[in-house]
């Protein structure tokens, strides 16, 4: 194969109006997981859970293993097994030093056990590729539903306890005195997590699952710190990702999660530089007065 | 009166280890209460017990004539200084704002009072120049005017201060204490502060609790920071000298601790 080819095959616009047509559901789908991502990202970023999120979905993935080996519905599979890792994560893992080590623990096994699970399959290899790929492009409306219901209620619920959750993220020992329920907060985020991520697997799938719930709030990061632009910069740049990766994909046939991923990627790149240049440029909003002497208001008191 | 904040034989000890015990107690509106002790006598648990965070093992407290309850709005409280990591995602104005409502369920709605009263607060405590710089690029100093205006958010009857001083240079140290003053005797709130080191608020100490060895003093600090006393205590030779309106303890049996550990100490006491 030389290079004209394999660019025609990662490439290729043909029909390109008929494919949009057919693939309209996926892009939905796609813009649902982007703002579910993204959202649900930021609180990733401020937990500092980048490592859990892969752990939920290997364990995931064993999930939908399992149940594609039985024959029962997949992303009900996958759901069960990244809840369950959440759970067990939330409940054990309190400190984080603790919490990585049994990431590290549950990570090889779930995917050893996905492995098995397929191993044993023998029905279609794309079936099995796909759980690790991702495979958006199948998306029926029933599918869509259910997904874009299952997402809602994930935003709803973050909604409900976005204050709290921000304060016991970033300032725990405060929040815990202010009567913030902190342990509580922390389990049901994890629920939450891994509803997420089983919901992502399907675009992405279980290998690739950290570009849309950690990348985009990473990049998202490097440029602001104020929560408001992070949310909506975060939220942007995952519907991109995957909105984008999906237009790209279209007419190739290779899965959509390198797309996705790519374009992940690169906004990451992009924003790294900015923030860059900006920390060089020695800019934080700080005001600076020239020749004011002392601090306003307060008197020293000596 | 009732007083704001009342102890009756109140007593703390983990394990086999008791702390204090039989501990009466009463601090007024406006009054300015410092804590004192060495390392794990028991100065973070009594803020903790204050918070309802910590259960006495004997004894009642209340606050305003009601159970202290987690999370009260009639209490404000100031930690320890520690630094917040440099890539912490959130504004100086941000953490303020965790102070007023961070503890509410849902979304923040009424943005435009909100703001106003960050702003205002800021103003309070000298930090409006820099609001909206990220939290991990100010210093120490900074970050602690940042928790008094985030404790001050609900107009607090009681402010409780946990070494709130602890590893600020001297000019922040002075700049965070008197804030703190003012709003006692401004705002008519008690403080309840902690420290092992007095001086940095000797100006306006009103009372002080003396905790050392499992037993306790209360008095104002000419009555209980004395040789006679400090020696009953620690139950060996301590002399205490005043120099220039300050005071000097010499001969402490833990006089060799550094700041740093009492910090790691007094998170453990907490357990």
């Amino acid at each position: 194969m030389d290079f004209g080819t394999i660019l025609q095959t990662i490439f290729n616009f043909e029909n390109y109006g008929e494919l949009l047509q057919l693939v309209q559901n996926s892009l939905w789908a796609g813009a649902v997981l982007g703002l579910l991502g993204g959202m649900v990202g930021t609180f990733v970023m401020k937990r500092d859970l980048a490592f859990a999120v892969h752990g939920i979905s290997e364990l995931s993935f064993a999930g939908a293993a399992f149940a594609l080996l039985i024959g029962a519905d997949i992303v009900l599979g996958s759901l069960i097994g990244s809840v369950a890792a959440a759970l067990l994560l939330g409940v054990m893992g309190v400190r984080a030093r603790e919490k990585n080590s049994i990431i590290g623990v549950i990570m090889p096994f779930g995917l050893g056990l996905g492995i098995l699970f397929l191993a044993l399959y023998e029905g279609r290899a794309a079936n099995k590729f796909g759980l690790l790929t991702g495979q958006i492009v199948s998306v029926d409306t029933v599918q869509l539903q259910a997904l874009a219901g299952t997402a809602v209620v994930v935003m709803l619920v973050l909604a409900l306890m976005w204050r709290p959750l921000s304060f016991a993220s970033v300032d725990p020992d405060m929040a815990e005195a202010r009567g913030v329920p902190v342990r509580g907060l922390a389990i049901g985020f994890m629920v939450l997590l891994g509803v997420s991520v089983a919901l992502s697997i399907q675009i992405v799938g279980a290998l690739l699952v950290l570009a849309l719930l950690i990348t985009p709030a990473a990049a998202a990061l490097k440029v602001s710190t104020s929560p408001r632009v992070v949310l909506l910069l975060s939220v942007v740049f995952a519907m991109t990702a995957t909105v984008g990766g999906i237009l790209l994909a279209l007419g190739s046939r290779i899965p959509i999660s390198p797309y996705v991923t790519t374009l992940s990627f690169l906004i990451y790149v992009i924003c790294r530089i900015i923030g860059g240049v900006r920390s060089r440029g020695g800019y934080n909003g700080r005001i600076t007065r020239t020749a004011v002497s002392s601090p306003a208001r307060v008197s020293t008191g000596a | 009166m009732t007083p704001l904040v009342s102890l009756r034989g109140a007593g703390l000890k983990f394990g086999k280890r008791v702390l204090w015990e039989g501990l009466d107690l009463e601090i007024n509106t406006g009054e300015f209460f410092a804590v004192l002790g060495p390392n794990g006598s028991g100065k973070t648990s009594f803020l903790r017990v204050l918070l309802g965070l910590q259960e006495l093992h004997s004894g009642q407290v209340e606050l305003g004539g009601r159970p202290v309850e987690r999370g009260s709005r009639r209490i404000g409280y100031i930690p320890q200084q520690k630094s917040f990591a440099p890539d912490t995602p959130l504004r100086a104005r941000d953490l303020v704002g965790l102070g007023l409502d961070g503890h509410r369920w849902g979304l923040r709605l009424s943005g435009k009072r909100v703001n106003r009263r960050i702003d205002e607060l800021l103003e309070l405590v000298g930090a409006s120049d820099y609001a909206k710089v990220p939290l991990g690029q100010l210093s120490g100093g900074e970050q602690q005017r940042l928790r008094v205006a985030q404790a001050l958010a609900s107009d607090p009857q009681v402010l409780l201060c946990d070494e709130p001083l602890l590893s600020l240079d001297l000019h922040h140290q002075l700049a965070v204490s008197a804030l703190i003053n003012q709003q006692c005797r401004e705002r008519n709130s008690a403080v309840v502060f902690v420290t092992h080191e007095i001086n940095p608020v000797i100006d306006y100490v009103d009372r002080v609790l003396y905790l050392a060895g499992g037993q306790f003093r209360v008095g104002t600090p000419e009555e209980v920071m004395t040789t006679e006393v400090l020696s009953e205590l620690y139950d060996s030779n301590v002399e205490v000298i005043r120099a220039n309106g300050r005071i000097v303890v010499v001969g402490l049996p833990d006089a060799t601790t550094h700041f740093h550990d009492d910090a790691h100490s007094g998170l453990a006491e907490g357990h």
